[in-house]
């Protein structure tokens, strides 16, 4: 009976240990580089800025003047626009995106269930151009000569649906928004649904709870960390639309108190100005409107992604 | 379930009469089911109409020359010519994000899942959804001022922006992927006696490979409509001509769609024109029109100032529904 070798040969095992030392080094600088990323855009982005912190400080955030003309830049009317566009946007995103989530959990038949929510997913393929530019052909004129009016003439009274109607505006962005926020609110309240423990529902039905009750009592309660944080990543996405955005809310610096009046965004401005800018102080501003939007969104999404991770964490187990 | 079953026991049947608190609970049940269901209706009536819009409107449009001409730059404003340099420029663009953000992607996907201890790995998760998260507007920016403040615009700008976008999304779907290959290959491979590089790059990845590419495709799908990183980048492509130079600025189909963009290239065209004219010696006019002069002072950012000023865009004309 020959030995088995309970030993590789030295060199061998050297080269083994060579290569797995340098996959460990390159996948971990790929890894590092990930993080390190995140530090340049933000380090990049303030650092374009500091021309226009140094001149206008924290007050850029509450001026409201956008004049090249005479170097005065303020960004509270595009903080403004985003913040109204944003919130009207998940208003209208966030009830409908969970209808659809739980028609295609709860409701649809199997047979058109993946085709429904496949259709909803291409929602989110459609490039924000095409939906801009759709925005101007056919949102624009249904605003302008349909739904505009038609709230007019039952809540024209209240301030907010008074003016004229446009084909441009906040109500127009914010419903291109609405389009875009849906499919990402959707098909994350769509996982959390379908985690919700078999057990639980059947118990409320056993009970003799309707579909609806099941829902409300149990489907809801248990998602409801992780439905807050679909709608947080939802509004990611709507305060960071620039291409559609500018194409239909008209891009005016202005505080309108209508929904129908112009406006703009932190984004739309940064993306309609791109070679509009005159002076460095002008560049600068862009970029300091880049890092409100930057802080934003930084905030917004840690938040979201770690209320998603602890759902995971406490409802699911360590995966 | 909302009638009474045929032959049931009297007392039974009686847990079945509908009383008028059950009826409301029904009421509301089927409320509730309708509203879910013409949420999904609309969404899917919302995608219909978008698409058939956008057939309908760009129909007329639709020819052979379409396809194989570049616009012709006198022409600007009519219907002239065709989008082939934009069709090439974003297989440039994408074919430059995907050589970027591939591999990367893949690597960060490999230490995340097979490398890295849990917590790392779950800082690293962290990031690639932050990244996921930023606008993409800001990555444009950033790319802006890493590269095209100090050499100008080119293909090779825009397509890192892109890489920075897809980045994520390829790197998540190969995490993905590699999860699922069976832990029994990782322990074959291992058992044989390979080490883990070898484990790896011989067995994990080659099991995976099908995945990964599906991941990659839906990732260039959704880099190749990004409009917004490419507006700081790659938008002052002068000449319609037909570029595969990486270091030029190249035209992109998005931002060809974009009204704002094609009002602005022409204005670029114009304005490149009169700069050439009006500009001091001293600062010799560059033979790259794209690339920044001296500090963006009144660098190339100050010829074009015409989105605000000269011109405002009026693209609504052009694109009138019929």
């Amino acid at each position: 009976m020959t030995a088995v070798p309970t030993e590789f040969p030295a060199g061998r095992r050297f080269g083994d240990r060579i290569g797995d030392n340098a996959l460990y080094a390159i996948t971990a600088a790929a890894g590092a580089g990930v993080v390190v990323l995140i530090g340049a855009v933000a380090w990049k982005v303030f650092d374009g800025s500091s021309l226009a912190f140094s001149d206008f400080g924290l007050g850029f955030l509450v001026h409201s003047v956008w004049d090249p003309v005479h170097n005065e830049f303020g960004a509270l009317s595009f903080i403004y626009g985003t913040a109204v566009t944003s919130f009207i946007a998940l208003l209208l995103a966030a009830p409908i995106a969970i209808g659809i989530a739980l028609y295609l959990t709860e409701l649809a038949p199997r047979a058109i269930r993946e085709t429904v929510g496949a259709l909803v997913e291409m929602l989110a393929a459609i490039p924000s151009v095409i939906l801009g530019l759709w925005g101007i052909l056919v949102l624009g004129p249904f605003m302008l000569n349909h739904l505009e009016p038609w709230l007019q003439s039952f809540l024209g009274w209240i301030p907010l649906f008074s003016g004229d109607p446009s084909q441009k505006g906040i109500l127009s962005a914010s419903i291109v928004l609405t389009i875009m926020a849906v499919p990402i609110i959707a098909s994350v309240a769509r996982e959390l649904f379908v985690r919700v423990p078999a057990e639980l529902k059947d118990g409320a039905r056993a009970l003799g709870a309707t579909r609806w009750e099941v829902v409300r009592g149990v489907v809801l309660q248990y998602t409801r960390a992780g439905l807050g944080a679909a709608v947080i990543l939802g509004l990611g996405r709507a305060l960071g639309e620039a291409i559609a955005v500018t194409q239909v809310i008209g891009g005016t610096v202005n505080i309108p108190s209508s929904l129908f009046e112009s406006g703009d965004t932190l984004a739309s401005r940064i993306a309609a100005q791109y070679q509009g800018s005159a002076s460095n102080l002008q560049t600068s501003s862009l970029f300091y409107l880049a890092a409100i939007l930057l802080v934003f969104s930084l905030i917004i999404n840690l938040i979201a992604q770690l209320i998603v991770r602890r759902f995971e964490h406490t409802h699911i187990g360590a995966s | 379930m909302s009638t009474t079953p045929p032959n049931i026991d009297p007392r039974a049947a009686a847990l079945f009469q509908t009383d008028g608190r059950l009826r409301r609970r029904r009421i509301v049940n089927r409320l509730m089911e309708a509203l879910g269901t013409i949420a999904s209706l609309a969404a899917v009536a919302v995608l219909v109409i978008v698409v058939a819009s956008v057939v309908k409107n760009g129909w007329g449009a639709f020819s052979v020359e379409f396809f194989t001409t570049s616009p012709s730059l006198s022409g600007f404003g009519t219907a002239e010519g065709g989008i082939l340099s934009s069709i090439v420029g974003s297989i440039l663009l994408v074919v430059i994000a995907t050589i970027f953000a591939l591999p990367i992607g893949v690597l960060v996907a490999i230490f995340v899942s097979e490398v890295a201890p849990r917590k790392v790995a779950d800082v690293i998760r962290l990031a690639l959804d932050v990244i996921n998260g930023l606008p993409t507007i800001v990555t444009g920016i950033f790319i802006f001022s890493v590269l095209v403040l100090a050499q100008g615009q080119s293909a090779i700008a825009g397509g890192l922006a892109l890489a920075i976008i897809g980045l994520p999304l390829i790197a998540r779907s190969a995490q993905e992927v590699l999860r699922l290959v069976p832990t029994s290959y990782r322990e074959a491979g291992l058992a044989l006696g390979a080490p883990r590089w070898r484990t790896i790059l011989g067995v994990i990845l080659p099991t995976s490979l099908g995945g990964i590419l599906t991941g990659t495709t839906l990732a260039i799908a959704r880099v190749a409509g990004e409009t917004a990183p490419l507006l700081f980048t790659t938008s002052l492509a002068v000449t319609t001509s037909v570029t595969w130079d990486p270091t030029q600025p190249v035209q992109s189909m998005p931002l060809t769609m974009n009204p704002i963009t094609r009002f602005s290239t022409r204005n670029a065209a114009t304005t490149l024109t009169s700069y050439r004219s009006f500009r001091p010696i001293t600062r010799a006019a560059p033979t790259r029109p794209n690339t920044a002069p001296d500090a963006p002072s009144d660098g190339w950012l100050g010829w074009l100032n015409a989105y605000e000023t000269a011109e405002p865009a009026r693209p609504d004309s052009r694109y009138r529904v019929r």
